[in-house]
């Protein structure tokens, strides 16, 4: 493997194609890069006219795809493909509620939002966050799923007074797991809060100590809150960042009390958004991109100058990275699902923006390019070494 | 009985439109597709029995929306991908 020498990447990470799975509110593309991450080939579209909301690589074999799609007219389900995106098979059984009890209220999937891989000691399992707020696990590759009962029958019944609509429903989405311990998870509900399960997701707790929920009559709600991403750093597992609806957060554990990092963020721009993405090596480094969140929440960038913020201590501070990005008049915005780092010896960075672009750093955030233009609006952009 | 699908489940059937099935309800009607076309019931019937928002049922031209509906051989039965928008 080449190895170049960096200013911006924190050292002694791989080199080489880099594969971007993005997902669009028409289907999937997959971006494929030469080894400089310079020149980029486009595949697909897969499953034109597909709301695909999630297309995430099982790092643990390097080939297999899942992707969650609906139709505008067809209800949700999940593709897999165990050869890079070539072929794709439905799920034989996806995620789906129990039926209901004579006299019970029925729950019903709408769609299928999140994939996480599960614990590399489970090499088929997968878990799944659907909308409304639902927790499923497939043992098989993704290729049938089962719910997640301490969730949707344990937990879920307890909160739904405080599990709120976003405009695509109440999601559940930043299934993390620990990789110290397969049985340890973090779920975030947008909204319902952030919750933690020792137990494999037999049972539940609320960890929103800290976190701001100035949408709701309560001062300091044990749960209700909208987390809208989460991230767990793998070479520190007790270090948990959060973007939420009101504010970023990082969590370090065994605390159980978030502190609200973005209050050093410039007043002007705020600390609002969708997405946190870490860098692959040093837990300090995270990097965000703020939206506008003031009066009637605009969501675009703010004051239509989109920029990516970024700290190297945890919070403390944030430096602004917009070289390269549109000046001025650029309303668009970046979904938590479409903003991902690759592990390169320099950082690489890709985000997608609901106006169908895609933007790309090869330098850890210092200047930025535009890759692709003329998609549809973008869900979702994950990054993956191209073996 | 002669059923008619929608664009939407051409990726089922290989792009078939018509084709002959059985069933004394459209419950088993459904129940037969599936049997023949993998997971094809669950993209228009939801896992309450619920059909789907966007997904309509005619009967010799008449709406109908219960899965108990009862069908006869002769009857024709067409499934439309409503109006989604977007």
């Amino acid at each position: 493997m080449a190895t170049r020498s960096s200013s911006t990447g924190g050292g002694s990470g791989r080199t080489g194609p880099v594969m971007l799975l993005v997902g669009t509110r028409k289907g999937a593309f997959i971006y494929r890069s030469d080894a400089a991450r310079k020149k980029w080939r486009v595949e697909g579209p897969h499953f034109l006219g597909n709301i695909v909301n999630h297309l995430v690589l099982d790092p643990r074999d390097g080939r297999t795809l899942l992707l969650a799609a609906k139709t505008g007219h067809l209800g949700p389900t999940v593709f897999r493909s165990l050869d890079g995106g070539r072929n794709w098979k439905e799920a034989k059984q996806p995620p789906v509620f129990r039926k209901a009890k004579d006299g019970e209220e029925g729950r019903t999937v709408q769609s299928v939002f999140w994939l996480s891989p599960a614990h590399t000691s489970e090499p088929d399992a997968w878990y799944a966050g659907t909308a409304p707020a639902g927790m499923f696990r497939s043992r098989d590759g993704g290729a049938s799923w089962e719910e997640v009962v301490g969730f949707n029958d344990g937990l879920y019944p307890k909160i739904k007074d405080k599990v709120g609509e976003v405009p695509d429903g109440s999601l559940l989405h930043s299934i993390l797991v620990d990789p110290r311990n397969a049985r340890h998870l973090y779920i975030g509900i947008s909204s319902g809060g952030t919750f933690e399960s020792a137990d494999h997701g037999e049972t539940w707790h609320p960890l929103n100590r800290g976190v701001e929920a100035s949408f709701l009559p309560e001062k300091n709600p044990e749960y209700g809150h909208d987390p809208h991403l989460m991230a767990l750093h793998p070479l520190n597992p007790d270090r948990v960042y959060q973007q939420n609806h009101c504010g970023i957060y990082r969590l370090d554990r065994p605390a159980l009390e978030w502190q609200r990092i973005g209050r050093s963020m410039p007043s002007e721009v705020g600390d609002i958004g969708f997405p946190v993405v870490l860098h692959p090596r040093d837990p300090d480094c995270v990097w965000v991109f703020p939206m506008d969140g003031t009066e009637v929440w605009p969501r675009t960038s703010p004051d239509g100058k989109p920029a990516v913020y970024r700290t190297r201590d945890g919070g403390q501070s944030w430096q602004r990275q917009d070289r390269g990005l549109p000046a001025e008049q650029a309303w668009w915005t970046v979904k938590r699902q479409a903003f991902c780092a690759d592990t390169d010896e320099s950082v690489g960075l890709y985000f997608g923006t609901t106006s169908g672009e895609i933007w790309a750093s090869t330098d850890a955030g210092e200047n930025w390019s535009r890759i692709a233009a003329h998609l549809p609006h973008i869900y979702t952009v994950t990054a993956a070494p191209d073996l | 009985m002669r059923v008619v699908l929608p664009s939407p489940l051409f990726s089922y059937t290989g792009g078939q439109k018509e084709l002959d099935c059985a069933g004394e309800t459209v419950a088993q009607l459904l129940d037969a597709l599936e049997s023949r076309f993998a997971g094809m019931r669950h993209r228009i019937v939801d896992e309450q029995g619920r059909i789907r928002p966007h997904i309509r049922f005619f009967v010799n031209a008449d709406g109908i929306n219960r899965l108990d509906h009862r069908l006869h051989a002769d009857d024709e039965v067409i499934i439309v991908a409503a109006l989604s928008g977007g």
